[in-house]
């Protein structure tokens, strides 16, 4: 019999990869649950909203609204501006995956585009195959969905104090992503410090206070890695 | 207003499913345009830094945990930490400085 792909070493390898993700999620989406629980919406639709959004700024953005009785259009628009990074990284995952890769394929990896399956993806030598992403997805997605709803329903049971630390879990991944790059090239290294350094002050000047942190993201993300383009093209991959 | 959380969630999912969907499903050759492949290169680093910091610092009530954990696991994964031991690392260290901070 055909081994089927979930049992592929990619699958179980992404599944590995994955777990950190998916703990670090079900803290951050129990925190989103909790805002939900204020806005009136029971576990159920909570747990449809982050299988299908798996987005912490979009749906914290769509909560939002929802507390405000927005209009769609205006929600709709809300959710683009603050995952309009993904765009983004989803061009830059378009070259991370083989040309070949089918439509189905390429429709189920961007469904689940986030930071940190991303961040996941893009760390990987080579091209990243589908299984390898489903395995990542198969821990995260549930950790998200399951922390949401619980979040709902158990409000603030957990201790604080655990919940808070549980909340860095995200930025040490993105840490483990980005540094090891910048430890070979001197490059990435300075448009690191750089991007540090320009995100802190931005949250420093006053006018510029009531951008929102995903506007924030994109504009800074184009201006600096335009920059670093001009700077310093980047030569062809030769360990791909 | 059930209908209507239920329309948002669903008006949400599409947004969401097209902005990841259409460039992954738009770009199906390498592109050879030195400047995007360069600028795409670049890309992910410098956005996960600009999320990273100073996010970092309101993450957990306490700047100075943030803080902390920051310069922690920058260090860690620096001297080769994986992603799980750096991510690890950086819940305990923010959970004993919070502890210490009587937070």
């Amino acid at each position: 019999m055909k081994r089927s792909w979930f049992q592929s070493k990619a699958f179980q390898e992404g599944a590995r990869d994955g777990l950190p993700i998916g703990i670090g999620y079900f803290a951050v989406s129990f925190a989103l649950g909790i805002a939900m629980r204020n806005v009136g919406m029971n576990w159920f639709q909570g747990m449809v909203m982050s299988l299908l959004n798996n987005a912490s700024a979009g749906e914290y953005a769509g909560i939002a609204m929802i507390g405000a009785h927005a209009l769609y259009i205006e929600t709709a628009f809300m959710v683009m501006i603050a995952n309009a990074r993904y765009f983004l990284m989803s061009c830059a995952l378009s070259q991370k995956i083989s040309p070949k890769t089918s439509l189905f394929h390429r429709i189920l990896i961007g469904f689940d585009i986030t930071d940190e399956l991303f961040g996941l993806a893009i760390a990987k030598k080579g091209y990243v195959e589908p299984s390898y992403y489903y395995g990542a997805m198969s821990v995260s997605i549930p950790g998200w969905a399951i922390g949401t709803a619980l979040g709902i329903v158990l409000g603030n049971i957990l201790p604080t104090r655990i919940v808070q630390a549980l909340s860095v879990a995200l930025f040490g991944m993105f840490l483990a992503v980005i540094i090891p790059q910048a430890k070979k090239d001197s490059v990435v290294f300075i448009f690191i410090l750089l991007s540090f350094l320009l995100s802190y002050l931005c949250t420093l000047l006053p006018m510029l206070a009531g951008i929102s942190e995903g506007t924030k993201t994109i504009v800074l993300t184009v201006l600096l890695a335009s920059l670093a383009a001009v700077i310093r093209p980047h030569k062809e991959e030769t360990n791909e | 207003m059930n209908n209507y959380i239920w329309t948002t969630i669903f008006v949400m999912a599409i947004v969401s499913l097209l902005i990841r969907v259409i460039p992954l499903t738009l770009f199906r050759r390498q592109i050879k345009n030195q400047f995007i492949r360069s600028f795409l290169y670049y890309v992910p680093y410098i956005t996960l830094a600009i999320m990273t910091f100073p996010a970092i610092l309101h993450a957990t009530g306490s700047p100075i945990a943030g803080f902390v954990a920051f310069v922690g696991g920058i260090l860690i994964t620096w001297f080769g930490g994986s992603l799980i031991q750096t991510s690890v690392s950086c819940c305990i260290i923010a959970y004993l400085m919070l502890l210490l901070l009587h937070l």
